[in-house]
């Protein structure tokens, strides 16, 4: 299935969870953030959240700033 | 000179005046090293978005978050919708509700968006957020952003990353005068003579980033930026003499050359 992450269009297998992604993506999950279809995720939850196919994702952590 | 007080916000008291901002450094080592060397015990980072298809951003692989107080700013925001969609994403990301509030629609300039930064206030102090509002030198709109319930204030300078200290002297003076929450000094401080003198008119706290990040030598222009810090601290606490217009001899000018004592 497909899913579009931070723009990008992602194929990755059905039943996906968002940790499997973080993971699958090579990301850390802690200082991260996530938006799954426009509502914020809570990192406790991100085991149990499962994708489906043209899910929105918007991906952030932090970098150095002022 | 004002007198003294504790800086404490939101019921945490800083021992440092010195808040430090984690941008532009040239490494991440570079970047923990000028921390640690700023003695500072809050800085502050950026939320960005994760890049898909490249490596790990490394920008605070060497910073010890447990060590510091996080501040995770709003920049990119543009209007108060982005911010507060920026704040929440911050807090999910790091469990912290302090939020620097930056709304900068103008890129030339980078200067805060008086309207927006007030409103997005507002919707952040309901939503639960400890909110330290970058701000316009603008005395009128800093006791608007106390009375909306802000944590601190933090007006400018000089624009951000402009190195060019304070352009904004006379508005400062009017803020602290006025100030019923602490006032943090952000942007543009260029140089330790710079920090010093906003500690010396009055300011809680300053921000700096740029001075610090591209010096040739970071880590020691953290150490110097500590020291002047410190020597207004200080200066703060032994109170400073009036100035006036004439001369008052240093050395007694009788019993000398004729002139009776």
């Amino acid at each position: 299935m497909q899913i579009i992450v931070n723009g990008s269009c992602l194929e990755v297998d059905s039943g996906f969870t968002l940790l499997a992604l973080l993971d699958h993506m090579g990301k850390p999950s802690a200082h991260v953030a996530v938006e799954h279809n426009g509502e914020i995720v809570e990192r406790n939850d991100f085991s149990s959240v499962t994708l489906d196919d043209e899910d929105r994702l918007e991906i952030v952590h932090f970098v150095g700033g002022g | 000179m004002k007198a003294l007080s504790k800086l404490v916000i939101a019921g945490q008291a800083f021992s440092s005046r010195l808040f430090v901002g984690t941008g532009k450094f040239g490494s991440p080592e570079v970047m923990a090293k000028a921390v640690e060397a700023s003695g500072t015990e809050l800085v502050t980072v950026a939320l960005r978005r994760i890049d898909v298809h490249s490596p790990a951003d490394r920008t605070l692989s060497a910073l010890n978050f447990s060590r510091y107080r996080l501040l995770p700013n709003t920049s990119g925001a543009r209007d108060a919708e982005e911010a507060v969609r920026v704040a929440k994403l911050s807090r999910a990301a790091c469990d912290t509700n302090w939020v620097k509030l930056e709304v900068t629609p103008d890129p030339n300039y980078l200067l805060p968006d008086a309207t927006e930064t007030l409103r997005a206030a507002e919707q952040l102090v309901k939503l639960g957020f400890v909110v330290l509002p970058y701000m316009n030198a603008d005395p009128v709109l800093a006791k608007r952003l106390a009375e909306a319930g802000c944590a601190t204030v933090m007006p400018l300078a000089s624009p951000i990353g402009s190195n060019r200290g304070l352009q904004t002297r006379d508005q400062l003076r009017i803020i602290i005068e006025q100030a019923t929450v602490p006032v943090i000094v952000d942007a543009g401080l260029g140089m330790p003579s710079h920090a010093a003198e906003a500690l010396e008119l009055g300011a809680d706290a300053v921000l700096v980033n740029t001075a610090i990040a591209i010096a040739n030598d970071p880590v020691r222009m953290a150490r110097a930026f500590k020291g002047a810090v410190e020597a207004a601290e200080l200066a703060r606490e032994a109170g400073a003499g009036d100035q006036t217009l004439h001369a008052r001899a240093s050395s007694p000018l009788t019993g000398f050359l004729g002139v009776e004592a």
